[in-house]
C-alpha cells in the first residue's frame, strides 16, 4: 500500500515574488493580478493582503480601492510553474524517489519505504513543514493512503500537517467539500447546483445517473481517492540526473533475476558516473510492474561512492522488499544526488595503516533506518548537555571529556525524584529511597557543584546542583544531586534526585 | 597456548586439528586481561578474538547492567580499531566510558527500535571485518542467533561482546539458557575499596566466569576498569594511583 504525501503551497505566487526580491518588507501586502479577456482580477493574495480584505477572485480595481498601499504584480504562470518544478526537484533529492508536480499549486510524493529514513511519518511530515517554512514558503502537508485523499486533506486543513492513518481514508475525506475531488470546475458547479455538498453524499449516489449526466470523471476520481483504482505517480526527472534502465520483454519476478539485473545496472551506472567524475550520494531503484504500479527503493550513502560492491550490497539489502506482483517490466537506477569524486592517491602499502574505512557499514545501518551516530563532547558542566550526537562519518575530533570526578555509566533520561535524609547544607544523604526501596548510604563523595548556565536561560541564573557519589551498604553506587545549594531557596528547590548509576 | 601448561603432544594435536578445520587458528588470537589469575583460566590466555562473549550484571545490576557495560567498554578499549555499539535504550553516559579508556572517536552507536534489529546490526558489523569489537545490549539471545553471531565473528576475527540487560529482575533467569558464546561472565558490584579517609574508593566487582569453552568456571574479586580499561585483582587496600582521573588535584 503506498503512502502519499501531498504538499499544498497556497501562497506560491506571492511567495515567489517575495523570494525573488528579498528587499520587500514583510508587512507589505502583495496581490497578483491575472487577466482573462478584458477582466482583471486578483488571482493570489498574501496573508497581509488578505487581512486587509483582498480576496482571490475580486476585481483588481476593487482590491486597489480597498487598500492603497497594495503592491500589484502581474500573474506569471510560467514563472510559477518553474518555481514549482524547482521545488519538486529539490524534494526529489530530499524525501522520496517518486515525486511529481501536482499542478498548479502543490507537489505529491510517494513515501512508501522512504519515511523510515527520516525517522517515521510524523517526524518526516513536520520536518517537511519546517523546511518549507525556513525557505519562506507556506505549506499544508497531508499524508494518506492515496493521492486523492492526501490532495484533498492538504487543501482542507487549517493547520500545517495532517496524518491520515492507513485504512482511515473514508473517514478522513467523507465530510470534505466536492471541489477537492480534482474535478473540472464545470462539473463542480453543476454538482453544486444539484445540491451535492460533501464527498460522502456524492459517493452514496448511484453511479449510473451521474455517469450519464457528467461522464466517467466523477466515478474515476472517487475510486482513485478511495484507493479502488490505482493512480501511479509519474516521477519528475531532470536532464542532469544520471539514469540507467532496463526494460524486459518478458516480465521478470524471481528474486535472483531481480538481483542479477540490479547488479548489471549498478555496473552501468558506475561507468556513467566514472565518465563524469561523480560519486553517488543517493540512489533510487525504480521498479515498474506490469499492472502500472511503481515501487521505489532508495539508498543513501554517507559520502560519495563509486564502488560496485558497496552499492550492490546497499540495494540487495532491500530488494527482498520488492513485491513483483504480476511481473516487473522495467528496472531503472537513478543517481538522484551526486557529488564530485576525484580519484586520489592512497598511501603505498609500505607505510600501511590498518584503519578500515567503515563508511559502507554505516550506510548499511542507515539504510535500514537505524540511527547511526557518534558522541562528542560539548563544553557544558550540566551532565545531560555535555554530550551531542554527531554524524558517524565525521572526521575524528580527538576531543574527549575531561572530568576529575567519576561519571556514572547509565544516566537516567530525566533525574528521578528520591527521598533522602541528609544534613543541610553540604552533607551527603545518609539514606535514600529510590523506586520504593530504601538504601542505607555507607560511603559518599561530594559535593560537586554544577552551576546553571545563565547565558542559556534566565531561569538558570542562580540554579545550582550539588552532586554526590553515594554507595549503599550492598555496594551499589549512585549519582544523586540536591537541587539548590542547601542554604538559599533561590538556587533550587532543595529536593533530591537520582541521576545516574555507577558500575 | 604454549603457556597453558598442557602436554606438548596435545598442543601438537590441537594445531593439527585446527589446521584441518581450515585456517581458523591463524585468527585465534586472544586479548589477555593482564591479570595472571584470570588469564590462566582462559584457554589461550585471554578473551578470544573472533568469538562471542556474554556479559551480564549480577544481583541488583541486572536491569541497568551498568557494571557489565563498563566491563565491556574496558575490554573494547583495549582492542584496536573501531567499536560498534548496538543498542535500543540510549542511556549510556559516554564520559564514564571515556574514563575507562574508550575514546569517543572510536565508538559508533547504532540505535534501533527493536531487539531483532540489534541482532541484525551486530551480525552485520561482525561480518564486516576490520573492527576491534562489536558490542550489543540485548535482552534475549536465542541459541540460533548466538550461533550466527559466533560464526560471523569467527569469519572476520572481530570480538563480539553481548551485554545482557533485562527489563525486569525476573527475566535474568534467561541467562541460564545455553548459547553458543565462548565465555559468559557475570559482574556484580561489591562495596568499594576501603579508604583511609571517608569517601568512595575504587569500585570493586565480583566477577564470575560462569562458562568458558574448554575451560573451568572461576570467580574473582576485581577492581573496576581503570583509565586504560584494565581491571586488577582486588587487593582490598586503597590504591588510588590508577583510578580514572580521580586524584588529579591531589597529586
Amino acid at each position: 500500500m503506498p503512502r502519499v504525501v501531498s504538499v499544498f503551497l497556497p501562497d506560491l505566487p506571492t511567495e515567489r515574488i517575495r523570494r525573488a526580491d528579498p528587499s520587500i518588507p514583510a508587512e507589505q501586502p502583495i496581490a497578483v493580478i491575472a487577466r482573462s479577456g478584458s477582466k482583471r482580477w486578483v488571482s493570489a493574495a498574501d496573508a497581509a493582503a488578505r487581512k486587509a480584505g483582498v480576496r482571490v477572485g475580486m476585481p483588481a480595481a476593487k482590491a486597489q480601492a480597498l487598500f492603497r498601499g497594495l503592491m500589484l504584480e502581474d500573474a506569471n504562470q510560467a514563472a510559477d510553474a518553474m518555481a514549482l518544478e524547482r521545488i519538486t526537484l529539490w524534494a526529489l533529492t530530499q524525501y522520496s524517489p517518486i515525486v511529481a508536480v501536482d499542478a498548479p499549486d502543490g507537489i505529491v510524493m510517494d513515501t512508501e519505504g522512504a519515511d523510515h529514513l527520516q525517522g517515521g511519518e510524523e517526524i518526516m511530515v513536520t520536518g517537511i513543514a519546517n523546511r518549507f517554512r525556513a525557505k519562506g514558503l507556506t505549506a499544508r502537508i497531508a499524508i494518506a493512503d492515496t493521492w486523492g485523499a492526501a490532495h484533498a486533506c492538504a487543501r482542507a486543513i487549517q493547520r500545517e500537517t495532517v496524518i491520515v492513518p492507513p485504512g482511515e481514508t473514508v473517514r478522513a475525506v467523507e465530510q470534505l467539500p466536492i471541489h477537492l475531488l480534482r474535478l473540472p470546475e464545470k462539473i463542480v458547479i453543476d454538482l453544486r447546483t444539484l445540491g451535492f455538498k460533501s464527498i460522502a453524499e456524492l459517493s452514496a449516489t448511484p453511479r449510473a445517473p451521474l455517469t450519464l449526466r457528467f461522464g466517467p470523471e466523477i466515478g474515476r476520481r472517487l475510486d482513485q481517492m478511495y484507493g479502488r483504482l490505482a493512480e501511479p505517480i509519474d516521477p519528475i526527472r531532470s536532464a542532469e540526473l544520471i539514469e540507467v534502465s532496463r526494460a524486459f520483454v518478458e516480465p521478470i519476478g524471481a528474486a535472483e533475476t531481480i538481483d542479477k539485473y540490479v547488479g548489471r545496472l549498478v555496473v552501468q551506472l558506475i561507468a556513467e558516473l566514472q565518465r563524469k567524475g561523480l560519486g553517488v550520494r543517493r540512489l533510487d531503484l525504480i521498479v515498474e510492474k506490469v499492472d502500472g504500479v511503481r515501487q521505489a527503493i532508495r539508498a543513501g550513502t554517507a559520502k560519495p561512492v563509486r564502488d560496485v560492491a558497496w552499492l550492490t550490497k546497499l540495494l540487495r539489502d532491500r530488494t527482498e522488499k520488492i513485491e513483483p506482483g504480476f511481473g516487473i517490466e522495467k528496472l531503472s537506477l537513478v543517481a538522484i544526488m551526486t557529488q564530485p569524486l576525484e580519484e586520489e592517491q592512497r598511501a603505498s602499502s609500505l607505510i600501511e595503516e590498518d584503519t578500515t574505512d567503515i563508511t559502507p557499514l554505516i550506510d548499511v545501518f542507515g539504510n535500514r533506518g537505524q540511527r547511526v551516530y557518534r558522541l562528542a563532547p560539548v563544553a557544558s558542566d550540566v551532565p545531560e548537555r555535555s554530550i551531542q550526537r554527531i554524524a558517524a562519518a565525521t572526521l575524528p575530533t580527538e576531543e574527549s571529556w575531561v572530568h576529575h570526578w567519576p561519571r556514572p555509566v547509565r544516566l537516567l533520561h530525566k533525574p528521578d525524584p528520591i527521598d533522602a535524609i541528609a544534613l543541610m547544607p553540604d552533607r551527603p544523604p545518609v539514606s535514600i529511597t529510590w523506586r520504593g526501596k530504601r538504601r542505607k548510604i555507607t560511603r559518599a563523595d561530594g559535593p560537586e557543584r554544577v552551576f546553571g548556565e545563565w547565558w542559556k536561560r534566565d531561569s538558570e541564573l542562580e540554579a545550582v546542583r550539588d552532586y554526590f557519589v553515594v554507595e549503599d551498604d550492598r555496594g551499589q553506587r549512585f549519582w544523586v544531586f540536591r537541587s539548590g545549594d542547601g542554604i538559599d531557596l533561590e538556587t533550587g528547590s532543595h529536593r533530591w534526585f537520582l541521576h545516574g548509576i555507577f558500575a | 597456548m604454549a603457556h597453558s601448561g598442557a602436554n606438548t603432544v596435545i598442543t601438537q594435536l590441537r594445531e593439527r586439528i585446527s589446521h584441518l578445520e581450515g585456517g581458523r587458528s591463524r585468527r585465534a588470537q586472544t586479548l589477555p586481561f593482564g591479570v595472571t589469575e584470570i588469564d590462566e583460566h582462559l584457554p589461550g590466555g585471554g578473551l578470544h578474538f573472533g568469538a562471542l562473549h556474554e556479559l551480564a550484571g549480577g544481583g541488583a545490576g541486572t536491569v541497568d547492567g551498568a557494571a557489565a557495560a563498563l566491563f565491556a567498554a574496558g575490554i573494547a578499549a583495549r582492542t584496536k580499531g573501531k567499536v560498534i555499539w548496538c543498542l535500543t535504550r540510549p542511556d549510556l553516559f559516554f564520559p564514564a566510558l571515556a574514563q575507562a579508556g574508550l575514546h569517543p572517536d572510536r565508538v559508533i552507536f547504532v540505535e534501533a527500535d527493536r531487539e531483532e534489529d540489534v541482532l541484525a546490526s551486530m551480525e552485520e558489523a561482525l561480518s564486516f571485518g576490520g573492527l576491534g569489537a562489536v558490542v550489543a545490549e540485548l535482552v534475549r539471545l536465542p541459541m540460533t542467533a548466538s550461533r550466527r553471531l559466533q560464526l560471523a565473528a569467527e569469519k572476520t576475527g572481530a570480538m563480539g561482546l553481548v551485554v545482557r540487560r533485562w527489563r525486569r529482575q525476573t527475566e535474568a533467569s534467561d541467562f541460564g539458557q545455553p548459547t553458543a558464546s565462548s565465555t559468559r561472565w557475570r559482574v556484580s558490584v561489591l562495596p568499594s575499596e576501603v579508604l583511609p579517609v571517608p569517601g568512595v574508593g575504587r569500585a570493586r566487582w565480583f566477577l564470575e566466569l560462569m562458562r568458558v569453552k574448554a575451560g573451568e568456571c572461576a570467580e574473582f574479586e576485581v577492581g573496576a576498569c581503570d583509565a586504560a580499561g584494565r581491571i586488577s585483582l582486588s587487593t582490598g587496600f586503597a590504591d588510588r594511583e590508577d583510578q580514572a582521573g580521580r586524584s588529579v588535584h591531589s597529586r
